[in-house]
Order: structure tokens, then C-alpha cells, then sequence
């Protein structure tokens, strides 16, 4: 194992722990969109670039523009919008 | 008839009130054995009324008592889930969680240790004959050079179509939940009016940034993803990525250029044709091979040349059938999410 995939193995640990740890939601989402981006590199390196394409087009591009839009649903995302303002 | 005053003490009235068994005592006696009887009985009206009290006065207090004794257990304990019993209950959970925790990444680890040396070509997985089989004959058998596309759209295209058909009773499932529904009248109910309003308000309208960039950026993408949807049979990528990939083009260009542009092209009729359409043709498509046999090298679709665009037989209509399906349910979870509605 060399030492890009090493590097690319911790980043994805280390995002997903944040991911569920992190107290804001909307930065917890855009740490889920790193992980697929991440995850998508490594599938390449696993030499599966049919998942690699879904994963970056599904996990990191649609899923977590849902997730935005549901949390503009539930006016989560009102407080960020108040203190920019 | 005249009564002498003294009748009543008269020998012949006494003589009478013996023949009709009449009691025989004077009648003053009476009166005053009346009025006796009259005080004895108001007496002992009295007196159990009074008993009655003083039993009522005793229940009163004895239930009194017990109403209090409830109500000082029922303060005692008022409180509790919210403070001593959240408390103790979010410690276990806590607790608990990380036992659990543990428990299952002991359990992966010790699994781990014992799996095959990775990328070794001597590992069960690689000697196994299916994935010999599919790998040394499924380009003769499916035409499809992409061996993944091969295997999905034709050794395992009942499962795909199982998969097409979960997506759109997913999307069927948001469009139940989510869809802003006309009243009897035709016209939005004034809740809905105003979450349609507030929606509208926080589109960007006139973002000059995002509307030159995804000016720039739709066209590619969307041409990517038909690329995708095409090659799926000769480069990696096939009917999933290429249809998310296009919703995603779609989505990205609604968010730029609002819904009326994106409702000249997509409405609510598009996407029941379009996946209705591309599902039945897929059911089909497949149910002619299961009717045949269910031996593909026996269906008289010709498989071209492996490497041309037209090759592979059904594979390349499953594909486009498929990214269909995927693209239409994509850009319509998104637009019922943000609109209730397509």
C-alpha cells in the first residue's frame, strides 16, 4: 500500500468520525460530500471506475444537494443566513 | 247528621270502636302517643344523620388523606424523567453506545485478520469459476467489452430491472409525501400559497456568477452523461452513473435558471412518460429473452462486433432505458423537495 492510499485511508476515517461528530449540520454535509469525493478517488485506485463515476455523481453531487434542500426545509440553515446578516 | 261534641267518648262509640277493631285508647292518649312517636322518630332522624356525618366526616378525611399522599408522590416524583431519570438514561445510552461500539469493531477486527493478502492473485475470489466464466467468455457471450456493464445488463438484468423499479417507486413514495396537492377549488390552500412563495423568494433569480458558470458547465455535463449512458457497454459507466450524472446537469441548471425555464421542458407529464415509458420497454426487452429461454446466446439479436457503439445486442437500449429512469427520478426528487410539485 503506498502512500497516497494511506493518506486517502485517514482523510476517510477522519471525515467520517467528523461527519457524525461535528454539531453543525451544514458543515457535517459538506464533510459527507469530501468523504464521497474521497471515497470515489479510492474506487479508482481499487480499479473500479464504474463505481468511482456513481459515487461522485450520486454521493457527492446529489445526495448532499437533497440534504441542503431538506435542511432549508426545516429552516436549519436560518441561523447561518442571521449572522451572516 | 248532628254528633253530640263528647262522641267520641260516648258508651256506643266505645261499643263500636270494639266491634271494629279499632284501637280503644282515648284520644287524647293518641294524640299525645302521636306527638311522642312523631319526636321519637325525628330523635332518631337526628341521631343517624348525625351517625352518618361523623361516618362521612371520617371517609372524607380517611380519602383526604390518601389524595394527599398521592399528590406528595406524584410532586416526589413529577420531575423525574426530565431530570434524575433523562440523566441516568443518557449516561446508559452513552455507555451502552460505546460498549456496542467496541463490541462490533473487536469483532470486525478479528475478522479482518483472517481475510486473504490483498491484490494476492491467488485469493479464493480471483480462482472462483463464475468470475472466471464471466471474465474469459462474457465478451463473447454479451458482445459488451465493459465486462461490469456486461454482467449487470445481461447475466443479471432481472436484478437491474428490480433496482430501475426501486428508484421509481422511491420517487412514487417523495411524490405521495412531498407533493402540494390543489384543493377542490384549483387553487394552492393559503399554507401552501406561502411556503411556494417563500421558496420562490430564496431562488437565486439573477445570480450572474451561478448563471454563467452553469451556462458553461450544463452543456458538457450533460453531454458527459449521455457519453456515459452510450459507452456503457465499451468504457466504464453504463445507465446509473450516466443518468445521475445528467441529473445532476438538470438540477444544477434548475438552481441557475429558476423553474420556468426548467418547466418548458419537464413537467409532471415528461416524467411519468419518460419513466413509465423506459420501465415498460425494459420489462419487456427482458421478458423476450426469459420467454426464449433465458439463454441469451440463443435470443436472435445480433451482437456485432465487441468495441463498435451499436454491439452488445439489448445492452445498449437496457442502458439508455436505465439512464432514462435514473435522470428523470434524480431531477424529480429534487424539484418535489424544493417545489412539491414538477
Amino acid at each position: 500500500m503506498g502512500f497516497f492510499e494511506l493518506i486517502l485511508l485517514t482523510f476517510l476515517v477522519v471525515c467520517a468520525v467528523a461527519a457524525s461528530l461535528n454539531k453543525n449540520l451544514l458543515t457535517s454535509i459538506v464533510i459527507f460530500m469530501s468523504y464521497s469525493v474521497i471515497m470515489s478517488i479510492i474506487w479508482i485506485i481499487l480499479e473500479s471506475p464504474d463505481l468511482a463515476i456513481t459515487e461522485a455523481a450520486v454521493g457527492a453531487g446529489v445526495t448532499s444537494v437533497l440534504f441542503f434542500v431538506a435542511l432549508k426545509k426545516i429552516h436549519a440553515m436560518k441561523e447561518e443566513n442571521d449572522d451572516e446578516n | 247528621m248532628r254528633i253530640r261534641p263528647d262522641y267520641e267518648n260516648t258508651a256506643w262509640r266505645k261499643f263500636e270502636r270494639f266491634v271494629n277493631g279499632e284501637p280503644s285508647y282515648e284520644i287524647d292518649e293518641r294524640d299525645k302517643l302521636e306527638t311522642e312517636m312523631e319526636i321519637a322518630s325525628t330523635e332518631d332522624r337526628e341521631r343517624n344523620e348525625k351517625i352518618e356525618e361523623v361516618l362521612m366526616d371520617a371517609e372524607d378525611i380517611k380519602s383526604e388523606r390518601h389524595r394527599k399522599e398521592i399528590a406528595a408522590l406524584y410532586h416526589k416524583y413529577q420531575n423525574w424523567p426530565e431530570t434524575k431519570g433523562l440523566k441516568i438514561f443518557q449516561r446508559g445510552y452513552r455507555i451502552l453506545a460505546v460498549v456496542f461500539c467496541m463490541a462490533i469493531i473487536s469483532v470486525l477486527l478479528y475478522t479482518v485478520v483472517y481475510l486473504p493478502e490483498f491484490g494476492n492473485p491467488n485469493n479464493p475470489a480471483n480462482s472462483n469459476e463464475v468470475v472466471t466464466t464471466y471474465i474469459e467468455e462474457g465478451m463473447e457471450a454479451t458482445g459488451a467489452v465493459n465486462i461490469v456493464t456486461g454482467v449487470i445488463l445481461d447475466y443479471r438484468a432481472f436484478d437491474t430491472l428490480g433496482e430501475s423499479h426501486v428508484l421509481f417507486i422511491a420517487a412514487c413514495c417523495v411524490l405521495i409525501l412531498l407533493r402540494i396537492d390543489k384543493g377542490k377549488s384549483g387553487k394552492l390552500s393559503k399554507a401552501n400559497q406561502d411556503e411556494q412563495d417563500s421558496d420562490s423568494k430564496y431562488e437565486p433569480k439573477n445570480d450572474k456568477i451561478l448563471q454563467k458558470v452553469s451556462f458553461l458547465l450544463v452543456p458538457p455535463i450533460i453531454i458527459y452523461g449521455i457519453y456515459v449512458i452510450l459507452n456503457g457497454h465499451l468504457s466504464p459507466g453504463g445507465g446509473f452513473s450516466g443518468g445521475a450524472i445528467i441529473g445532476a446537469g438538470l438540477i444544477l441548471y434548475l438552481n441557475a435558471f429558476g423553474f420556468e425555464k426548467t418547466e418548458k421542458f419537464f413537467t409532471y407529464k415528461t416524467f411519468s412518460a419518460v419513466s413509465f415509458g423506459s420501465l415498460i420497454f425494459y420489462a419487456c426487452a427482458k421478458s423476450y429473452s426469459f420467454f426464449t429461454g433465458a439463454n441469451h446466446l440463443n435470443s436472435h439479436i445480433p451482437l456485432g462486433t465487441p468495441g463498435d457503439i451499436i454491439s452488445a445486442g439489448l445492452i445498449l437500449p437496457l442502458n439508455i432505458a436505465v439512464g432514462l429512469v435514473v435522470a428523470c427520478t434524480m431531477y424529480g426528487f429534487y424539484a418535489l423537495f424544493r417545489k412539491g410539485g414538477m
